[in-house]
């Protein structure tokens, strides 16, 4: 379902639906494959996946995703950017403690996704949306 | 640090009229460094051939080592390097094989006199520091892939996970456990219980020498995923010190099982499943 | 929309899932569920997911409901096959799984609740299925 995409470009994907997330998860994994991750950190980065993705549906309203190849001479990994237009974070440590949820669901989603990657950044505020990058290496 | 036209053809003139005299010049003046640790013919072999690529380059284009056609004198370079680092020569005396081809330059440009050669020398030495540079760093890649190579081998058998009983397996833990390498025990022991079926694991710590707050995290950790999966972890070998830093560092074990010794904890573990129970009926019978 | 299916094995239900869930689909196999167990009366559910390569917060929390809905409704719940690598993410999210019973495969899964309920086979629970006291319904 994923063959013949150059994973040399970024692939860019809507999360407009529920289906959408799904698709963020299967190409994520895709490029996690292809960027030589191991099985258990491939497994970590598509979790975030999900979650990150999920909430830009849940609180940003939809929004877009980028999945980009990485390679830093030494290591190759996978970056990921979610953004939406939505009503962004207010107050983001609260947002980033764990069980901290608006939306009625376990509040592990940012602070549990911020632990299964290596980098983390968050660019928000109230009413300008949300930016997230995150980025897993390979061992 | 390119040599410019001018600049790049006088060098190739150069080496290429005095070709004897330049590789038996460089090789003394290597030889003296590696201290007879490489056979001359070995080495002058070596300088030949890297002789040659700056040639090579220079006909095809300008010296420079980062352009397209200088292919060749990279790869020469970086086989000299990696030949270097796995042999034990130091970096110094890795760099040193290029370096010391400035002062048989030198030698030459001074010979030939005229009003370029300070600029010239100048020029060549840039190049040459190019050149010493790309050593220096394919040296330390082979190096670090060397050292690399080394930690996962030592992984590989410093972490064994054993099958002690139908449905028991066991791991025992031995020397300082860092992140990376508890990382690999915890996946080697959950990937082992789905392969053996085995709903029991036991972790012995006997062999550890210290346990601080992350090792202690680590070893929760695997505890809790292996729960996860429907598997029961049994922590055994826990000496009177590590239990004294277990609790001075406020470390909480909860409700998971801890045994003092291997024996005990195969014990407890075979008393659970219901082995010994049958045992023991067997041996009354 | 993707539904997945339940299969009936003697007194305990068995759902395999083999497809990547839309959080659609997740919540439709909790409402599929709780309506099997009470149609079938079944006392045991097996949910194996030996094919999932993750397992987030939102599933978690599916299997935690189903866990909770079906204790409720009589009927113990075991989750099976969990991989290697998803334990340990779940561990890295901070998401615990409380309360749901686990096995490494459906065979163990299915003894854990055979052992859950020693007294009961699956002729005669029908005799007593409000309580576990047979006293109590003899003097009922």
């Amino acid at each position: 379902m994923t063959t013949g995409i150059d994973l040399s470009q970024p692939q860019a994907q809507a999360i407009r639906s529920d289906e959408d997330v799904v698709r963020v998860r299967q190409l994520v994994r895709t490029v996690a494959v292809a960027a030589k991750l191991s099985l258990v950190d491939q497994t970590k980065v598509v979790t975030a996946a999900s979650e990150l993705a999920r909430n830009t549906l849940v609180y940003g309203g939809g929004g877009s995703v980028e999945v980009t190849t990485m390679d830093n001479g030494r290591r190759r990994g996978v970056r990921i950017v979610f953004a939406d237009s939505g009503p962004g974070i207010a107050d983001l440590d609260l947002a980033l403690t764990d069980g901290y949820t608006t939306g009625g669901g376990l509040g592990l989603g940012l602070s549990g996704a911020r632990r299964l990657v290596d980098e983390f950044d968050i660019d928000t505020g109230a009413g300008r949306g949300t930016r997230i990058t995150v980025t897993k290496w390979a061992r | 640090m390119a040599l410019n036209a001018e600049e790049s053809g006088r060098l190739a003139a150069l080496l290429s009229e005095h070709v004897d005299q330049v590789t038996q010049r460089w090789t003394e003046a290597v030889a003296v460094q590696l201290r007879g640790r490489l056979s001359q013919a070995e080495l002058r072999r070596q300088l030949q051939e890297l002789h040659r690529a700056i040639l090579t380059t220079a006909e095809n284009g300008i010296v420079d080592v980062d352009a397209e056609h200088a292919a060749e004198l990279r790869a020469v370079l970086g086989e000299l390097s990696r030949g270097r680092a796995r042999q034990g020569f130091s970096a110094t005396e890795t760099a040193i094989s290029v370096y010391a081809l400035k002062e048989v330059l030198l030698e030459l440009l001074e010979a030939r006199g005229g009003e370029s050669v300070l600029r010239d020398f100048v020029a060549f030495s840039g190049l040459i520091d190019q050149m010493g540079l790309f050593t220096f760093e394919s040296f330390v890649r082979t190096r670090e892939g060397l050292i690399a190579d080394q930690a996962e081998q030592l992984l590989e058998l410093s972490t064994p996970v054993v099958k002690l009983w139908d449905g028991v397996v066991a791991v025992p833990l031995v020397g300082t456990l860092d992140s990376a390498r508890a990382q690999v025990v915890m996946e080697r022991l959950l990937q082992t219980l789905v392969d053996t079926g085995s709903p029991y694991a036991i972790i012995d710590i006997t062999g550890v020498p210290a346990v601080d707050t992350q090792v202690a995290q680590h070893v929760l950790k695997t505890v809790v995923a292996a729960r996860l999966m429907g598997a029961e972890c049994i922590i055994s070998g826990i000496r009177p010190q590590i239990a004294q830093t277990i609790v001075a560092l406020g470390i909480e074990f909860g409700d998971i099982a801890t045994k003092a010794s291997l024996a005990d904890a195969l014990r407890h573990v075979l008393r659970l499943s219901g082995v010994e129970t049958s045992r023991r009926s067997r041996r009354g019978a | 929309m993707e539904r997945v299916p339940i299969l009936k094995i003697g007194d305990i239900l068995l759902v395999s899932i083999q497809v990547d869930m839309s959080d659609q689909t997740a919540l439709q196999l909790q409402e599929d569920l709780a309506e099997r167990i009470v149609s079938t009366g079944s006392h045991g559910v097996i949910i194996d997911i030996t094919a999932l390569d993750i397992v987030d917060s939102f599933v978690g929390r599916m299997l935690s409901t189903i866990a909770s809905i079906s204790k409720v409704l009589d009927a113990e719940t075991v989750v099976v096959g969990m991989r290697p690598a998803v334990a340990i993410t779940l561990v890295e999210l901070g998401l615990s799984l409380n309360g749901i019973r686990t096995a490494l495969n459906v065979e163990r899964g299915m003894e854990l609740i055979a052992a859950a309920r020693p007294d009961e086979s699956p002729d005669d629970d029908e005799f007593h299925d409000e309580t576990d006291e047979p006293e109590t319904t003899d003097s009922a």
